[in-house]
Formats: C-alpha cells, sequence, structure tokens
C-alpha cells in the first residue's frame, strides 16, 4: 500500500475531543465529570440512564411500563419496514423505545420520572413514549407526586403519522388533569429539544429548566433559514436564546441539577400534599 | 363503541357509527365512497387554491358573523380569523386558519402559517367560548406553523402547546372540520375536539409529504410514495380513527362547487351539535379525554393487567354528595 494509515492518536473508544474547545477528553474523565467538558463545560449529551442515576436519590428509581413496545399502526415502509428499524434501534440501544418512565424520589419528593433518550431513533415521539408519558402523568395524579419529565427529541416520529401528531393531545390532555389537581410538573429540556415534543409537554412545565446550550427550537435548522433565505445568527434557538426571550426559567448546570429540581418540589410539596384543595 | 355514543346513546348502524346522525350524510366507513382518490391526488386537491377557504365557509354557513381581532398582546395575525356568528339562530363561535384565493391574498394571509399571535389570538377566542359557553366550531386549513425566526423569537411551539392544552380542557363543545391541509402542531392547535371532522379531500399529517421524503428518502421528488406511506388521506384517517367522518364533497371536487360543500358542512354542523349539546360538561370532559386516550398502537408482552383508570373527580364528587 503506498499510503499507509495514519496513526491513530487517538483511538475514539478512549479520547472524545470537545466540539466546542477541541480539548481533548479522556473518555473516563469525561463520563466521571457528568459528560461535561473539564475545560469549557460544554454539555455532551447524556443517555437516560446516566441521567436517572444523576437526577434522583441513589437507589430510589424503580422503572414502569419497561416491557411497552411500538406497533405498526400505518404498515410504513421507506427503505426499510418500520418494525425493522424499530428492532434495529432496540438491539443497539438495549431500550425498547425512546423514553425510561418510573418512580424515584428526588430530594425525598415523591415524583413520577420521564426520561427520553436522543440515542434511540432520534428521540423521536411515537405511541410509546405518548402511552408512557401520559401513564406517568395518570399515576403521579392517582399518587398524589410530582411529575419531572427530561426532553430529548427530534420530534414526532414519523413513521407513526397523524398517531405520533395524536400523542401530544393525548398527553396534554392528561397534563391538564394534573395541572387541575394542583400538581407540580418539572420540564427539564436537554439538547436538543425540537418540533412536536417542544410543542406540547416541554413547553408546559410549572417551571422550565434547561441545560447550557441546548438547542430548543420548534423547526429545523434548513427549514428555518429555507424560510428567509439566510444564515440565523449564531446561539439562535440555544437554550440561552430562549431565556432572553423569556420561554424558559433558568439554564441549570448539570451538576446542580438534582439539587435545583429537588428545591422546586419542595416548594411546591405544601400545595400537592394538601388534600383540601384536591377534587 | 365510543365513549359519545355510550353517552348520547346511539348505537352503531350500518350506515354511521353512531354518535355521527346519518341524516347529516357523513361518510364513516371508506366504503361507502364511490370513489377512493389516490393520497397524492388528496394532496393535490387539499392544496388547491379554488378550495373552499375559511371565508367562503363561514360565509356560507352560518348567519350575522362578526370577526373578532386581535391577541390582546402583540397584533392580529390573519392567518388565523374568528368570531362569533349564529348556527340556525345559536351563537357559536368559530376559529379557522385562513389562506388565500390569489397570490397576493396567501402573501397577506402567510400562506395561512400562523404565527404564535395567531395561536393566542384563538386562545383567546376559545376561552371566550368557554366562558359563555357557546360552543367552539374551528377549520383547519394550514401547510404547519410560520417556522421562521419570528415565530422561534415569539415562542411558536409554546403557542401550540398552549392552544393544545386549552383545548383538551375547554368546558364547552368543540366541532373540528379538516377544510384542506392539516399541517402537523399548527393543524391540532385548532384540531382537540369532540369531534373531528374532515372534507373528503382533506389531509392531516405530521409533516408535509415533501418533508418527510427529504428526510427518510433523502429526495422531496418522492414526495407521492411519502404521501402514500404516511396514510394522509381522508379515508385513511377514517380508518386510522384519527377523524370521526368525513363531509362528502361534490362531484368533482370541493373547488367545482362551494355552496354545496358549504351546505354539506352546515348540515354535519346542525346535527353534532344538537347531540353534544344534549352531553352533560362533565361527561363531554371525559369523553374528550377518553377519545385521544386511545390513540397509538402498542405490545406490551408479559406486563400484568394495566391499573384501573383513576376515578375521574366528578364521580368522586357525585359520591360524596350522595353518600
Amino acid at each position: 500500500m503506498p499510503f499507509g494509515r495514519k496513526p491513530n492518536e487517538f483511538p475514539s473508544h478512549l479520547w472524545t475531543q470537545c466540539p466546542n474547545c477541541n480539548e481533548m477528553l479522556f473518555n473516563k474523565q469525561l463520563a466521571r465529570n457528568l459528560n461535561v467538558c473539564m475545560k469549557c463545560e460544554h454539555h455532551f449529551r447524556l443517555g437516560a440512564r446516566e441521567r436517572i442515576e444523576l437526577i434522583v436519590d441513589k437507589g430510589s428509581f424503580h422503572e414502569h411500563d419497561a416491557s411497552l413496545t411500538s406497533g405498526d399502526p400505518l404498515g410504513f415502509v421507506d427503505s426499510k419496514p418500520y418494525p425493522e428499524r424499530i428492532a434495529a434501534a432496540q438491539t443497539k440501544s438495549g431500550e425498547k423505545d425512546a423514553i425510561i418512565t418510573g418512580e424515584a424520589t428526588i430530594g425525598e419528593n415523591p415524583v413520577i420520572l420521564a426520561v427520553m433518550d436522543f440515542e434511540f431513533m432520534g428521540g423521536s415521539m411515537g405511541a410509546v413514549v405518548g402511552e408512557k408519558i401520559t401513564r406517568a402523568a395518570e399515576r403521579a395524579l392517582a399518587e398524589r407526586r410530582a411529575l419531572v419529565i427530561v426532553s430529548a427529541s427530534g420530534g414526532a416520529r414519523m413513521q407513526e403519522g397523524t398517531i405520533a401528531l395524536m400523542q401530544m393531545a393525548k398527553i396534554l390532555g392528561a397534563l391538564a388533569r394534573l395541572d387541575q389537581a394542583r400538581l407540580p410538573y418539572v420540564s427539564v429540556l436537554t439538547d436538543p429539544t425540537t418540533g412536536g415534543v417542544l410543542a406540547s409537554y416541554a413547553s408546559l412545565g410549572d417551571v422550565i429548566v434547561a441545560e447550557p446550550g441546548a438547542l430548543i427550537r420548534f423547526s429545523g435548522e434548513r427549514v428555518t433559514s429555507g424560510t428567509v433565505g439566510e444564515k440565523l445568527p449564531t446561539g439562535f434557538g440555544k437554550a440561552e436564546f430562549l431565556l432572553e426571550r423569556g420561554f424558559i426559567d433558568q439554564i441549570v448546570p448539570r451538576p446542580q441539577l438534582r439539587e435545583r429540581i429537588a428545591f422546586f418540589l419542595t416548594a411546591f410539596r405544601a400545595a400537592s400534599q394538601d388534600l383540601r384543595w384536591s377534587l | 363503541m365510543s365513549v359519545l355514543e355510550r353517552l348520547t346513546g346511539t348505537k352503531r348502524t350500518v350506515e354511521g357509527n353512531g354518535h355521527l346522525p346519518v341524516d347529516a350524510n357523513l361518510i364513516t366507513e371508506p366504503a361507502q365512497l364511490a370513489t377512493r382518490a389516490s393520497p397524492w391526488e388528496a394532496v393535490q386537491a387539499a392544496r388547491n387554491i379554488q378550495r373552499p377557504h375559511t371565508f367562503d365557509v363561514i360565509g356560507r354557513v352560518f348567519d350575522r358573523f362578526h370577526e373578532l381581532h386581535g391577541d390582546r398582546g402583540f397584533r392580529d395575525d390573519p392567518a388565523i380569523v374568528g368570531g362569533i356568528a349564529d348556527l340556525d339562530g345559536r351563537p357559536v363561535v368559530i376559529v379557522g386558519e385562513q389562506k388565500g384565493a390569489s397570490t397576493e391574498e396567501n402573501i397577506a394571509r402567510n400562506f395561512g402559517m400562523p404565527h404564535p399571535e395567531g395561536y393566542r389570538k384563538a386562545m383567546r377566542l376559545y376561552r371566550l367560548a368557554e366562558k359563555f359557553h357557546l360552543p367552539l366550531i374551528t377549520f383547519v386549513d394550514t401547510p404547519g406553523a410560520y417556522p421562521g425566526p419570528e415565530g422561534e423569537e415569539r415562542g411558536q411551539a409554546e403557542a401550540i402547546a398552549q392552544s393544545i392544552l386549552l383545548m383538551a380542557r375547554l368546558q364547552t363543545p368543540i366541532v373540528v372540520v379538516i377544510l384542506g391541509e392539516g399541517g402537523s402542531g399548527g393543524a391540532l392547535a385548532l384540531g382537540v375536539g369532540d369531534v373531528v371532522l374532515a372534507l373528503e379531500n382533506a389531509i392531516y399529517s405530521v409533516i408535509s409529504p415533501e418533508g418527510c421524503a427529504a428526510i427518510l428518502w433523502r429526495s422531496p421528488a418522492e414526495a407521492e410514495r411519502a404521501a402514500k406511506a404516511m396514510r394522509l388521506s381522508g379515508p385513511d384517517l377514517l380508518e386510522l380513527g384519527v377523524v370521526d367522518a368525513l363531509i362528502p364533497e361534490p362531484p368533482g371536487g370541493a373547488h367545482t362547487d362551494h355552496a354545496a360543500t358549504a351546505a354539506a358542512i352546515r348540515t354535519a354542523l346542525a346535527a353534532q351539535l344538537a347531540k353534544l349539546e344534549r352531553v352533560p360538561a362533565a361527561d363531554l370532559m371525559s369523553a374528550r379525554y377518553e377519545r385521544f386516550r386511545a390513540f397509538g398502537a402498542l405490545a406490551e408482552p408479559g406486563a400484568p393487567a394495566p391499573p384501573p383508570p383513576p376515578e375521574p373527580w366528578w364521580r368522586r364528587l357525585v359520591k360524596r354528595a350522595t353518600s
């Protein structure tokens, strides 16, 4: 071979380059630092299991509806049938769909927790995500617990068509009941939260917090710049932009997330546990 | 049997599915259609610029319409119109997405793509309907919510989310009519109702066929294939249960005869409102919840039987009052 492969200086299973500051980060150290860059504090994405471990009281999490998987309502086929795509994503990630739900305590506040995983088909919302969040909200209502949803999603799942769209109305029906029962709902937005997820439950928390630098926007980059025919300013649609425009309450760095959620839940706890006000 | 059927006490018949009466001349089974347009034909019919748009329908279906303008916060969005009118002498609140019938008009109406303030105007009118217990009728006809930077800056996603939430909890009867294009969240913001009807050639989808083709087939030219795969045409929506019934269009399509199309819409609306007005508010709310709760094809191997749904608060109230 005339041109040999360049020696791989940084094998990717050991090192990750920070896309923000270009620093080479040792993977083990990065994981220990909650997937936050040690140099510039860039927040890498975090899987759902790691996220749960990060925000709940140690050992308090019990998963619900773990076996729920998607059907194929449309018989959808593009380059391959939808059930095959699901099976491939399940094999790759070891999860059944793009969300994990369960009960836990956060700072000793009883909660129902739902955490989305972007790794599973872009965190897209189909009937499984819709059903698990709806059940989570219904459980929170029945047991008078707070609801915490951590979003990470590209939006509704195209392969489920209008059935995916209807999940938005289904979830919001349950959230409306939760709201009427004066139960707290904290929405956490992580990179990225877009489309139908942002246009439904993610935007409706009693308190909405986001991670630094998270992409949070309704339409895709290409759609938006396509309609105006020019490049958008940098930082458009990032968490900091939404904070400035008044659509989120706070930007919370990952190491403080658990403590911050606990603070709000404790503050709301008196009202949510006062049965005189629950119908 | 749907929840609404149980409440109104009507049984499923060959001609209709119960709560949608036969005399309204509605299509509740795809087999009732003489011809089933291909999905791509439906897409083109739904986008036909000559198709009756919201104002065409309002002018022919209702009497004494008075438009109400503005969101009380930012501006009056011309892509969403609304107001109060009479239907058979009874006042109703109307909200609809408005496309234009010409290029100039379409530019003025932003091609029926609402900004956040449009949805906030809609929400103001929803609350008005609830406050005075007037039935709410919405007309859906949009390619989607406006995706530009102004929309993002003013909270397009938040406005849509709040609209859907408000419709889900609104304590007054809601009838939704999809006139042409039902484009994703921008349509659902007007689309949560007790009864959801669609014109025969209307479409309803989570993303435009062009958008879907661009993402999954990596080519917008595959839109025709995408339209078929997405099952977005009237008969498909009927089979999926996304719409409750189709309103038949005149032969040749709605654009050939606005008057006949409006007459069919009027008959359907009058019949639905007559039924819905007899349902007590609490029952209406739980029926609406159950209607949307049921969506989703799922498999749950080895799961224990689902816990019984929590008792609705109004039933507990009734128990407390009677014990």
